[in-house]
């Protein structure tokens, strides 16, 4: 184990987390928060001083590997989190250690759960470092170092640590260079970020709003400074938060083909006609399911549609209460929160294109029954998929739901409706944010034992890294020399 | 013309047979001393020992002065290499045969950029026709002409068919379209006929007609017309290969059985509409278990000849609709013809075909009139397709006028893209191509040929 690097690249990240406060930092002082603004520059510090002497250390280049590449990636997580729920705790705004670290993790993870009852009472330097923890966590805090600067010089040892924080089955370089990637991929982010911003503002709401709707929108997050998530603003916002959401859960290879113009692979790409499929059917659905409750047919897709992009792109804004809807509608939205965002997006959830493995897998094992020696691979996209990955995405399932199932069980120590536990679970293993009855879009996570908090905290870190990552640091043979 | 020959194989010794009883000189390079050997003992032509890629061996076989190099080795790179050097030495026509299917994509860029005048392949060409000859099921062989407007098909006289008995002179008052019987195979007999031919019953007709009518014609001589929709291909060869892509994109359901795995899973990956078994095609069970029965078209193209036959035989057995069966070596055509074979293949037979129909095509443009040559009835009957130009005879008087020589006829003309069927008043005229049907022991050089000459 190449602990000299591991250190290193802590190190750079607690610096970077500490860079990232000081917009937080300077919005407490604007507002003359002194508890904040405390909360901030105590965290600052402590980052700094801990970051500082591991970014010094000096790397040795030997012995980087896939290994090495997941232990960065879970630990420099579990870093962040933790130290992204300080100014919580010493500003003494939310007084629970855990309940800090919930909300940090929830942040990062691109969850969107809180354990806030009244949002609204947060000062805005800490509104905004939630909702910006989501911006940085959408895309990855590894990738963003990875696009600063090369880890190892045209080694392509950075290709683990990316492999390992990135979501999807295959994992591949747009550009030849994996800082050019990396780089590539911050570009199309922080300009789809900005256009959303400016599309916001036009609906005349305040700037701070604006921003801060657009961190959760663009990481897939769903932190609202608003108590009740999106349902005060007007129809544009809620229109423009509903592309954005969809495009934001998109892979993003696809944005990358539109701007070299190969839009042939577009169109070619299965994973995005599922997952707009998978959108479109849900939304017609709903829409049938729903049509008495609203005024008017444009109303009721406008809602529907706004669920739909917010739960499959498992960002978790609400426009309006829908555990109130009909149990054919709740049943819908469950689905989503497994089916989950496209690979390569910054939204969690299983992923589309391994239920589309699956489904390809299954069908072949059909196949395979009434054809005995009958020969079929799995194809995407008109390519082959080896059978290492279609293997692969089969364990993934099993490891997925046994993690889902035992999270479960540990959760429903807490006593409370069947509902509640399992969407809160699902909410949190996918990164959705709300889930439905005690954890619905109007309530929050407040009501759990600290034990189930730090369960469910577990399952968001878990369900963002996509398993390994965080597997691999609880497995004994990783640790071993 | 000077020709000369690279790979004395199969395709290679049937050309040179073929080109030397043209009047061709005929130069045959190969490796192997003991094919060299025997083709100098057997045929008419001059033998050069060596690789015919090599620069010497080329001037050895005094290429630089052939109006034509055909490379057919059994390697596509040796073939291609061979005519850039011919090229090069200022050979001025090159045919290579080229029949990897990833090079046969790219087969006009190399034919431009190598300065290559034809590529063949035969895989290609076989699944070609074999695809063609689906469209059909009632035609036993079909040859197009004019550019695919007018067919040559070959139907057999069953039992009780109305065409029993019927005098050719009368055959027009029986049906609504008009077409040529140009070829009689009676027996082991061939007969070109004239208008007191009276057709029997287990008699192979060789029919002219407008490939617009062919579907009409089907429905005349009663024979389902029903189109491919169930394909069972033994044997994932690389004609199956091409066979499928063809068939899957007409929207037809592809059956593959492949004995070897790795080749199943190249097929696996490349079809994945088509389902692939990887079992022995040539075992019973597997036939069953796969509901060969069930299939309308059963099409064997594994490598070995025997088992093509046998599983060709148990298909008939079973009473599958229609066919297919690949065979290489063609002397024993006539044997599993009489057996219930009728529609059996020889990708190396079409190869050669190809080959001197463009070697006709090039003496075309040194004088002579001919397009393309076809070969019938197990090669007993040719079949020519000329150009009538100012230089040819009797220009504008009626074929009932003209005296043409025995066991030939004038079997179709197209003119100006249409096709007639002639009769006795029909003429000749300039810008005309004509198909000639004749027996193969008369060679036609020129269209002026087919005339019995007033000395």
């Amino acid at each position: 184990m190449n602990y000299r690097m591991i250190r290193n690249v802590i190190g750079r990240i607690m610096c970077v987390e500490a860079a990232f406060m000081v917009p937080a930092l300077l919005i407490s002082l604007y507002d003359k928060e002194s508890g904040a603004v405390t909360g901030f520059l105590v965290t600052i510090a402590l980052l700094l001083a801990a970051g500082l002497p591991m970014a010094l250390i000096r790397t040795v280049r030997r012995g980087f590997y896939a290994r090495e590449g997941f232990v960065i990636v879970g630990l420099a997580w579990l870093v962040v989190s933790l130290f992204g729920g300080l100014p919580f705790f010493i500003s003494g705004d939310i007084p629970n250690f855990v309940d800090c670290i919930f909300e940090s993790v929830s942040g990062f993870t691109t969850t969107g759960s809180s354990i806030l009852t009244d949002v609204e009472s947060l000062p805005r330097g800490l509104l905004y470092w939630r909702s910006f923890a989501h911006w940085l966590g959408g895309m990855g805090v590894l990738v963003f170092i990875l696009a600063l600067s090369p880890l190892t010089r045209g080694k392509g040892d950075e290709m683990h640590l990316l492999r390992a924080e990135s979501p999807g089955v295959i994992k591949g370089k747009l550009v030849p260079h994996m800082h050019q990637s990396a780089m590539l991929l911050y570009k199309i982010y922080i300009g789809l970020t900005v256009v959303q911003i400016i599309f916001l503002a036009f609906g005349r709401i305040p700037l701070f709003d604006a921003v801060t709707i657009t961190f959760g929108t663009a990481g897939t997050g769903g932190f609202a400074i608003k108590n009740d998530s999106m349902m005060s603003y007007s129809p544009y916002i809620q229109v423009v938060t509903t592309v954005f959401m969809i495009i934001f859960a998109t892979n993003f290879n696809i944005f990358y083909f539109i701007l070299i113009r190969e839009f042939k692979k577009c169109l070619k790409n299965e994973e995005l006609r599922a997952y707009l499929a998978i959108i479109l059917v849900s939304i017609a659905a709903i829409t049938i399911n729903i049509s008495s409750r609203y005024a008017s047919v444009g109303e009721t897709i406008r809602h529907s549609a706004f669920q739909v992009a917010s739960i499959i792109s498992t960002s978790g804004y609400a426009s309006t209460d829908f555990d109130l809807w009909p149990e054919f509608s709740k049943g819908i939205l469950v689905l989503l929160m497994f089916i989950g965002a496209s690979a390569g997006s910054t939204g969690g959830g299983i992923k589309v294109i391994r239920i589309l493995v699956m489904f390809k897998a299954g069908k072949r094992a059909i196949y395979k029954a009434i054809h005995p020696r009958g020969v079929k691979l799995v194809h995407l996209d008109g390519e082959v998929m080896e059978e290492e990955i279609v293997s692969s995405v089969q364990s993934y399932m099993m490891i997925y739901f046994l993690i889902f199932f035992a999270s479960l069980l540990l959760v429903t120590v807490d006593g409370f409706s069947f509902e509640t536990n399992f969407t809160a679970v699902a909410a949190c293993f996918n990164n959705v944010g709300p889930g439905l009855a005690g954890v619905g879009p109007t309530m929050n996570y407040s009501q759990f034992s600290m034990f189930s908090k730090i369960v469910l905290c577990l399952d968001m870190l878990f369900g963002r890294l996509e398993l390994f990552p965080m597997l691999i640091l609880f497995y004994p043979s990783t640790w071993k020399k | 013309m000077k020709i000369v020959i690279v790979g004395a194989g199969k395709v290679g010794s049937t050309l040179a047979d073929q080109l030397t009883r043209e009047g061709h000189d005929i130069i045959l390079i190969d490796n192997d001393r003991d094919v060299v050997r025997r083709i100098s003992d057997e045929l008419d032509v001059l033998t050069v020992y060596g690789n015919g890629a090599s620069l010497d061996v080329q001037k050895d076989a005094d290429v630089e002065h052939s109006g034509l190099l055909i490379a057919v080795t059994p390697q596509d790179e040796l073939n291609l290499m061979c005519c850039i050097l011919a090229r090069k030495l200022g050979c001025q026509n090159t045919i290579a045969r080229v029949r990897n299917p990833e090079y046969a994509r790219q087969s006009y860029f190399l034919k431009d950029e190598l300065g290559l005048s034809m590529i063949v392949n035969p895989e290609w060409t076989t699944a070609r026709e074999i695809f063609r000859l689906m469209q059909f099921p009632a035609f036993m062989k079909r040859d197009s002409f004019a550019k695919g407007r007018a067919d040559i098909v070959e139907i057999l006289i069953k039992e009780g068919s109305f065409l029993d008995g019927v005098v050719l002179r009368e055959l027009h008052k029986k049906m609504s379209i008009r077409v040529l019987v140009c070829a009689v195979q009676r027996e082991s007999e061939v007969i070109i006929p004239d208008g007191s031919f009276r057709l029997e019953a287990g008699d192979k007709i060789y029919v002219t007609a407008p490939t617009t009518d062919l579907v009409e014609l089907t429905r005349i001589i009663g024979a389902k017309n029903h189109k491919a929709k169930n394909v069972l291909i033994i044997g994932g060869s690389r004609i199956a290969e091409y066979l499928t892509d063809m068939l899957i994109k007409t929207g037809a359901r592809v059956k593959i059985i492949e004995k070897d795995y790795e080749r199943s899973l190249f097929l696996a990956e490349t079809f994945p509409e088509a389902i692939i078994i990887n079992a022995d095609g040539s075992s019973q069970g597997v036939l069953r278990a796969e509901n060969a029965a069930q299939v309308d078209t059963l099409i064997t193209l594994t490598n070995m000849d025997e088992e093509n036959l046998i599983i060709s035989f148990y298909a008939n057995h079973i009473g599958v609709p229609q066919v297919i069966t690949k065979v290489n070596r063609t002397e024993y055509t006539e044997l599993f013809r009489d057996k219930g074979i009728y529609r059996a293949f020889s990708p190396k037979l079409m190869c050669a075909d190809n080959i001197i129909r463009y070697v006709r095509a090039m003496q075309n443009t040194e004088g002579s009139a001919i397009l393309s040559l076809h070969h019938l009835v197990n090669d007993q009957v040719h079949a020519l397709e000329c150009n009538v130009t100012e230089k040819t005879l009797h220009l504008g008087k009626t074929l009932a006028e003209i005296q043409l020589k025995p066991n030939l006829l004038v079997a179709c003309i197209n003119r100006m893209g249409r096709v007639i069927i002639p009769s006795g008043k029909d003429t000749l005229r300039v810008g005309d191509t004509v198909v000639v049907v004749t027996t193969t022991d008369r060679v036609i050089l020129d269209l002026n040929d087919i005339f019995v000459q007033e000395v």
